[in-house]
């Protein structure tokens, strides 16, 4: 009876310490080592994960929602990619937007990852000082006969954690890079064209992965 | 017939002349940019992606791992010159160094040793020398076939071409080959990243072009470009406001 009951109390206090200690880790851990472990993390699931392996997106789309997204700042990085536009949006447009964007991202992301094929990581040491409350994170991946490929990410403390807002990959801002096509489509049809142009955009897309399953 | 395609892809051009936006002024020229980018989507549809998707089916990877070393053991010599050219001296010895030990005991550029020796491959073509030299981009050019450049690369590819060691080769039916098999594999390489951009994009020449035109920025200056300065309407927002949205 005692020992059931210490027993019980024991997992109560497990419980206790593991709910107390994780948003306390999640804002203790450097940049740099939250993108390696991500990284390795996430290449390492896919790795064991069959289902993945052999095409099944919407696993592969589950996995980056539950182990990548906590780390972006999406609300960041639409407001980047729309600049001057963003200030302009009602609260409303603001929310339909970064959910448009982030199901984008994702896609485009999981696009990513599923031609990954056992390239290595280098972790480059960060280049910060312990105050830096914004830095960039840099990883190169390394293929055969070919020049590295640089992933920068742009990184921001908050009350969270870091959290990622722009990825530059080979130098190209992936943020600074929707900025023009975001701002034609507002000048042409205004924010809620923008909206309605990202979410057929979206559905199209995953109508044709869809199709490409079915296919396979 | 090399005549008739271009007067084809002029055609394209003009006719897409008609519809008249707001231009980018890095891209004066946009409306024939289109036309020769909706040009070069067709051909690459057609012929190219077809060619280039059989080609990794049917060859192994560990071969096309050869073909690409074998071509970029080629590239590497004019790499080095032009890092000679834009004076990082350590970086063309370097890339000499791996010529020297890839020809030889990487039997003709099949292998690359000389990475695995720690001489690591660079990029580098005479567009970038001449924006190391000062020279800015220019307007944004697609070229027929070749794809996105602008004035100051689009010179530099000629260069590059001209004093490609493939024109070297003779027969002329071998010299064809190889160049054939070159873009093959180059487009090969490409397949997932231009099926990215497929599913990234709403305008999928915009996001090349902008894509294209920051890439090569941070090529010219080996990846640490300096902070672009910001266009003159989103002064005074650009540091403090812009930033953190909450």
């Amino acid at each position: 009876m005692t020992k059931t009951r210490s027993l019980a109390s024991a997992a109560l206090f497990a419980l206790f310490a593991l709910a107390t200690a994780l948003p306390l880790r999640a804002q203790e851990v450097p940049p740099d080592q939250l993108v390696k472990s991500v990284t390795l993390d996430v290449v390492d699931l896919i790795a064991k994960d069959k289902e993945i392996r052999a095409g099944n997106r919407a696993k592969l789309i589950e996995l980056i929602d539950a182990k990548v997204l906590p780390h972006f700042n999406f609300a960041a990085m639409t407001a980047l990619a729309l600049g001057q536009s963003w200030n302009k949006a009602t609260s409303e447009q603001k929310k339909r937007l970064t959910e448009e964007f982030r199901t984008l991202l994702v896609r485009t992301y999981a696009s990513a990852l599923a031609a990954y094929s056992e390239q290595k990581f280098e972790f480059r040491p960060l280049r910060a000082k312990p105050t830096d409350t914004d830095v960039t994170v840099q990883v190169r991946v390394l293929q055969v006969g070919a020049q590295p490929v640089p992933i920068d990410y742009s990184m921001e403390k908050t009350a969270s954690g870091w959290k990622v807002y722009d990825v530059m990959v080979g130098g190209v801002s992936l943020v600074a890079n929707y900025r023009t096509e975001f701002n034609n489509v507002v000048r042409d049809s205004g924010i809620d064209g923008l909206v309605k142009n990202l979410s057929a955009k979206n559905r199209s897309g995953l109508e044709a992965s869809a199709a490409a399953a079915a296919r396979k | 017939m090399i005549a008739r395609i271009a007067a084809a892809a002029l055609v394209a051009a003009l006719a897409g002349c008609a519809s008249t936006a707001e231009r980018d002024p890095r891209d004066p020229l946009e409306p024939l940019n289109r036309g020769i980018y909706r040009f070069n989507d067709t051909v690459d549809q057609a012929i190219a992606q077809p060619v280039a998707r059989t080609y990794r089916r049917v060859v192994p990877g560990e071969i096309r791992d050869r073909v690409r070393n074998f071509f970029g053991n080629i590239g590497d010599f004019f790499i080095g010159v032009n890092n000679f050219l834009q004076g990082k001296f350590e970086d063309g010895v370097s890339d000499w160094a791996r010529v020297a030990f890839n020809t030889t005991v990487g039997l003709f550029g099949i292998h690359d040793v000389a990475s695995d020796m720690g001489y690591e491959k660079h990029n580098e073509d005479f567009g970038q020398t001449f924006g190391r030299w000062g020279a800015g981009p220019g307007p944004y050019l697609v070229l027929p076939f070749l794809g996105s450049s602008d004035l100051r690369d689009g010179i530099g590819t000629g260069i590059d071409i001209y004093a490609d060691p493939l024109d070297e080769v003779r027969p002329y039916h071998l010299q064809y080959g190889l160049w054939a098999l070159r873009f093959t594999q180059l487009r090969a390489d490409l397949l997932d990243a231009s099926r990215i951009l497929e599913e990234a994009a709403l305008d999928k020449y915009v996001f090349q072009r902008d894509a294209y035109l920051q890439r090569r920025r941070s090529l010219v200056y080996d990846g640490e470009p300096p902070r672009e300065k910001q266009p003159e309407e989103d002064k005074g927002a650009e540091d403090d406001k812009d930033k953190k949205p909450r």
